[in-house]
């Protein structure tokens, strides 16, 4: 019963922080100010087309490395948990190698969505997307080889090398920005490129692919500890 | 379309945080969490949000000049974006407690793993 | 367009609440996945492409497919466990 009134008094609580918010709240038609400069300047800054691209990696590019940071944190912690979760003989057993036909599915499937993930984050800086949906992409094809069974496993030496060698790129560029062109993670170091052109915008689109493989292998790792036997050594 | 947005942010945090507090099954308990996490996020895609915006993307549809007039601001996308990976990675590893702890005791009635409780 | 986001949100609403009163877990892990999907969609309208993106591949897809990881960990632990403790009454 306590819990019942604590629960209504809390929810009540979440309604007069929320309801204040909507009182005099009409249809907005103007930004702030802060993204009237992104919107108006931001093009003419960094040449590159998709804005919110330039927000993440440039003008924010400090949270995005702390983003990243926690990501990592996360994984780690992910992996200390499965560590040594075994499954009983009698689960193994249950277990059984793919079909043909799955496996020849995942095996075709695997390229292509590998392909796509990385179009995705080398493309980040001129249409939607960037470096975390082409991670995902990646983690996504990797699951899928994962499930099917045709393989026991990702390496867990590559996944630990490819990230630490992107995040370790991530803040060598930025530092190289802190050196050559206005601050750190400035992209401008590297020639700005035609407008919508892959090579454009400076750094960026290196900035993102850092991340893109980062994430990618990140979450494969994440994955892999999730799914694997455990014990199989 | 700006107090719509608002309104739908507040009932799924809203119903997000209902799960959380009065549902005692683990799994249920995340799922109430991730609710709340998307409710948060259209929150903060409903601030960004102007009168008939566009997305904040210059192509021919939208030049130069025309997106301080048209584009939505870009930084509440930003956030979102950021949001929502770490969102994924704090999912996964509540989920990886939850079978640590049903490995220790299992059962799935957060009320009966009592280790930390007072 | 005001009225496809009022549909889209009833949309959101029932099933966050399906989620969390469905007698089977996996109904509720693909109705919280489904939260995610249409809410992808509201991002779209509202203007977001980047987020919906993002949201469509993460929040929708991994997600799902992380609890049902979990899931089947944990409905095989207490599947065991159950199956011992009978064995020893």
């Amino acid at each position: 019963m306590l819990k019942r009134i604590l629960l209504i008094v809390s929810m009540v609580l979440l309604a007069l922080i929320l309801l204040p918010l909507l009182e005099g709240l009409g249809e907005q038609t103007h930004v702030s100010s802060l993204a009237e400069y992104y919107l108006s300047s931001g093009a003419d800054d960094l040449n590159s087309p998709n804005l919110v691209t330039s927000v993440v990696v440039t003008y924010r590019g400090l949270d995005t490395l702390g983003e990243v940071t926690v990501l990592f944190a996360a994984a780690a912690g992910i992996m200390l948990a499965f560590k040594g979760l075994k499954m009983d003989e009698k689960e193994r057993e249950k277990t059984q190698g793919p079909s043909e036909l799955l496996a020849s599915g995942a095996s075709l499937l695997f390229p292509i969505l590998f392909i796509f993930g990385i179009y995705i984050f080398t493309h980040g800086h001129l249409s939607p997307g960037g470096g975390f949906q082409g991670g995902v992409v990646i983690a996504s094809a990797a699951l899928l080889l994962l499930l099917s069974g045709v393989i026991p496993g990702v390496s867990h030496l590559m996944t630990s090398l490819l990230e630490a060698l992107a995040g370790a790129s991530y803040v060598a560029i930025g530092l190289l920005g802190l050196y050559l062109a206005a601050g750190f993670l400035d992209p401008r170091f590297l020639p700005r490129g035609e407008w919508s052109g892959i090579f454009s915008a400076g750094a960026i689109p290196v900035i993102y692919s850092l991340v893109g493989i980062k994430v990618g292998s990140e979450l494969s790792a994440v994955l892999n500890a999730m799914i694997s036997k455990g014990g199989e050594k | 379309m700006t107090q719509l947005l608002y309104i739908l942010a507040f009932v799924v945090m809203a119903i997000g945080l209902w799960g959380i507090l009065s549902r005692r099954h683990l799994i249920r308990m995340i799922i109430g969490f991730s609710i709340l996490d998307t409710g948060i996020h259209i929150l903060l895609v409903a601030i960004g949000y102007r009168k008939g915006g566009t997305a904040p993307i210059l192509d021919e549809a939208l030049s130069k000049g025309e997106a301080l007039m048209n584009a939505v601001d870009p930084v509440p996308s930003a956030l979102v974006l950021t949001a929502i990976v770490i969102g994924l990675a704090v999912t996964a590893l509540m989920l990886s407690f939850a079978v640590r702890m049903v490995q220790n005791n299992p059962t799935m009635n957060a009320d009966e793993h009592k280790e930390l409780k007072w | 367009m005001i009225y496809i986001v009022a549909v889209l949100g009833i949309v959101i609403a029932v099933s966050a609440v399906f989620a969390l009163y469905t007698g089977k877990i996996l109904s509720a892990i693909i109705a919280s996945g489904a939260v995610s999907l249409v809410a992808s969609l509201i991002y779209i309208l509202a203007g977001a492409p980047d987020v919906a993106m993002t949201e469509a591949s993460i929040g929708s897809a991994l997600t799902t497919v992380v609890f049902l990881i979990a899931w089947r960990r944990i409905s095989r632990i207490v599947a065991t466990s159950t199956e011992k403790e009978d064995k020893n009454a």
